[in-house]
């Protein structure tokens, strides 16, 4: 019942501020799709946009648990290093341990789950600060992914496997269902349940939301071992369309799944986001890589944009909703 | 006024003392049981030769990692250190094969890693953005810069002149060692001693208690990136200097081994304390646990994975510890 009071207050001045932060977003969308579509012929046909949206399945699944976690005021950065491990953990359960490859998918989901769960277990329990806890586990997993694959790779799946990563379903690229599903899922509990706005309550007043009687520690343990389980879902995805496993898959994805959900509008210090900004940030980040692509930019260069865009977007952001806390 | 107040904060009384003094004593001692247990199994661990290469091969990382200290002591965070290291390095090398003046080889990384710290610290510090967003933002512009300008080519051909880690002096003392222990102790003194390193210490443990003291937490973590830059400058040199080719691509990781050197060193995560002579006893610990790890014959694909768990490990008992004294009193 608190919730209900709780909401609108928490709502009203960020939801005025992330209408004009989204459509500001969305009219950039449009005016860089059209741009890119003048500019070159083979951007603008439905088989470039499905490529392009299967891409962005792997960043977009840890985008989502991302937002949450953001929401909450904290951050994952061992998230590209879970994905790693996870992918890992498929190959070597399949082909070392012998395990059947449905049961070793199982698995290496599994093992993320229990990598975010420890994650959010030290974060709510000894109280490790999220951004140190990540930035240990970033080195921890992907230390682990290397360790037990001594950099060695696994390939010849059975071609049934390669369905999540390259299939289709109705004409679209099967993981492009899957990430459906998930921002549905996403944005239904964001928004519309009382798991959702506790996130809120958490990331707007910690203390505050701990005093209104809300499980603020069970909620954060949730979301992290949510981020762990996306990540062992990603790293499916991901052996599925490259058809391999290495231990330095994933590497640099935090980079662009906090840009994607800083773009999108999720505030970094908490408090305020939406799954839909998230995806809006997502589908720009992989036009613009795209974009980049298509005119002839390197893969190496892109990184530089999508840094520079991560910086840019959360100072345009706290010079337009934070004056009260930028101003000292 | 200011230094009177801030000298008062010093962690160097009662408890506190022993505390960090247990935190080097034990990163010593653990130091020397490793080398004396890897010895008994393998001799050939305690060779001079291979002692040598250890502290000589990750000079720089002990010297990336006072900086480190400093940031994190400030209550911040760097993960940009590795690209800017591999940008200083390739920089210094490619005015040393054009034949630019030694003299300029060797300032240029340090001007240019003050510079780029700086900004970040500014940007840290008067926009308040979050240290990691600007830090994994310059990150990845430093990364795809240097691979994109340089292609990934190796700079060969570097002049004699170039390299300052091959100099001995009075035909005894490496340079690398020198510098490691002049910087730790300059470092060091500095921060305990100083008004300006008392404040990196008050802005860290408590930003507004700090600023009504009259120390500006913003001065001072701007302060803190330029120095943190200096340091990066030099561990670039160092790095750049040791081998006869520069590979112009980023270390991989390295961000990471000089922020576990960092923690592991003592520095708490939750800033206000920690001492640079512990982080770089930390630097010499976990490069002669790497070394370690071949002569026992593990992997040394492992490392990483140890790095992360002993960071883990120091972090959970910082926390632990401090909960423990503020219980007791």
């Amino acid at each position: 019942m608190h919730m209900a009071v709780l909401a609108p207050e928490v709502r009203s001045p960020a939801s005025r501020w992330l209408i004009r932060h989204e459509t500001l977003l969305a009219a950039i969308l449009v005016f860089a799709l059209a741009i890119l579509g003048l500019f070159n012929e083979r951007f603008l046909t439905i088989d470039n946009l499905l490529n392009q949206g299967s891409l962005m399945t792997e960043v977009g699944l840890l985008a989502l648990p991302m937002t949450f976690i953001i929401i909450t005021g904290g951050i994952d950065l061992s998230v590209g290093s879970i994905v790693g491990l996870c992918a890992i953990m498929l190959g070597y359960s399949w082909k070392n341990l012998g395990f059947p490859l449905p049961l070793a998918i199982a698995f290496a989901i599994g093992v993320g789950g229990v990598a975010g769960f420890v994650n959010g277990l030290l974060i709510t329990r000894v109280r490790v600060p999220p951004l140190i806890m990540t930035v240990a586990t970033l080195a921890l997993y992907r230390g682990l992914a290397e360790g037990i694959s001594q950099a060695r790779s696994v390939r010849n799946y059975p071609e049934w496997f390669f369905f999540t990563g390259q299939g289709e379903w109705l004409g679209v690229p099967v993981q492009l269902w899957i990430l459906l599903v998930g921002i549905i899922v996403a944005g239904v509990a964001l928004d519309h349940t009382t798991f959702g706005r506790t996130l809120y309550a958490i990331g707007n007043n910690e203390i505050a939301a701990r005093f209104s009687g809300l499980p603020v520690d069970r909620v954060k343990l949730v979301v992290y071992t949510l981020s762990g389980l996306a990540a062992g879902l990603s790293a499916w995805v991901l052996v599925s369309r490259v058809t391999t496993t290495r231990s330095d898959m994933g590497s640099g994805y935090e980079l662009d799944v906090i840009a994607a959900v800083v773009l999108g509008g999720t505030r970094i210090f908490g408090g305020v986001g939406t799954i839909w900004g998230t995806v809006v940030g997502l589908v720009m980040i992989q036009l613009l890589k795209n974009g980049l692509a298509l005119t002839g930019v390197k893969g190496d260069a892109t990184i530089i944009v999508i840094g520079t865009v991560l910086i840019a977007s959360t100072l345009i952001a706290s010079s337009l909703h934070g004056r009260r806390e930028v101003a000292d | 006024v200011s230094t009177m107040v801030v000298s008062r904060l010093r962690p160097g009384e009662g408890g506190a003392l022993r505390l960090f003094a247990s935190q080097e004593a034990l990163l010593a001692f653990a130091i020397i049981g490793i080398a004396i247990l890897v010895g008994l199994y393998n001799p050939r661990f305690l060779a001079t030769r291979n002692l040598a290469d250890i502290v000589l091969g990750n000079a720089y990382i002990a010297v990336a990692a006072i900086g480190m200290s400093m940031v994190i002591v400030s209550g911040n965070i760097d993960i940009s250190v590795g690209s800017l290291i591999g940008v200083l390095a390739t920089i210094s090398g490619s005015l040393a094969v054009a034949g630019v003046p030694i003299i300029l080889v060797w300032l240029t990384p340090l001007v240019v890693g003050i510079l780029v710290m700086m900004l970040q610290g500014v940007v840290i510090a008067y926009l308040r953005i979050p240290a990691i967003v600007v830090t994994l933002g310059m990150l990845s512009i430093l990364k795809g810069g240097l691979i994109s300008v340089t292609g990934g080519r190796w700079i060969t051909d570097l002049p004699q002149s170039f390299h300052l880690a091959d100099i001995e002096l009075f035909g005894i003392l490496p340079m690398p060692v020198l510098i490691i222990v002049a910087a730790t102790i300059l470092a060091a003194l500095w921060m305990r001693y100083s008004a300006s390193g008392r404040a990196i210490y008050a802005t860290g443990g408590n930003a507004e208690a700090a600023r009504l003291c009259g120390v500006s937490p913003r001065r001072t973590v701007a302060m803190v990136f330029a120095l943190h830059g200096l340091f990066a400058g030099i561990a670039a040199l160092l790095f750049a200097t040791q081998l006869k080719v520069i590979q112009s691509t980023v270390p991989p990781n390295l961000e990471l081994t000089v922020i576990t050197a960092a923690v592991v060193g003592g520095v708490s995560i939750l800033g206000g304390v920690g001492t640079v002579v512990g982080s770089t006893l930390a630097a010499v610990l976990i490069a002669e646990i790497a070394s370690a790890l071949i002569f026992i014959n593990v992997s040394p694909y492992w490392i990483h994975a140890v790095q992360g768990a002993l960071i883990l490990v120091t972090v959970v008992a910082d926390i632990l510890r401090r909960r423990r004294r503020q219980v007791g009193g």
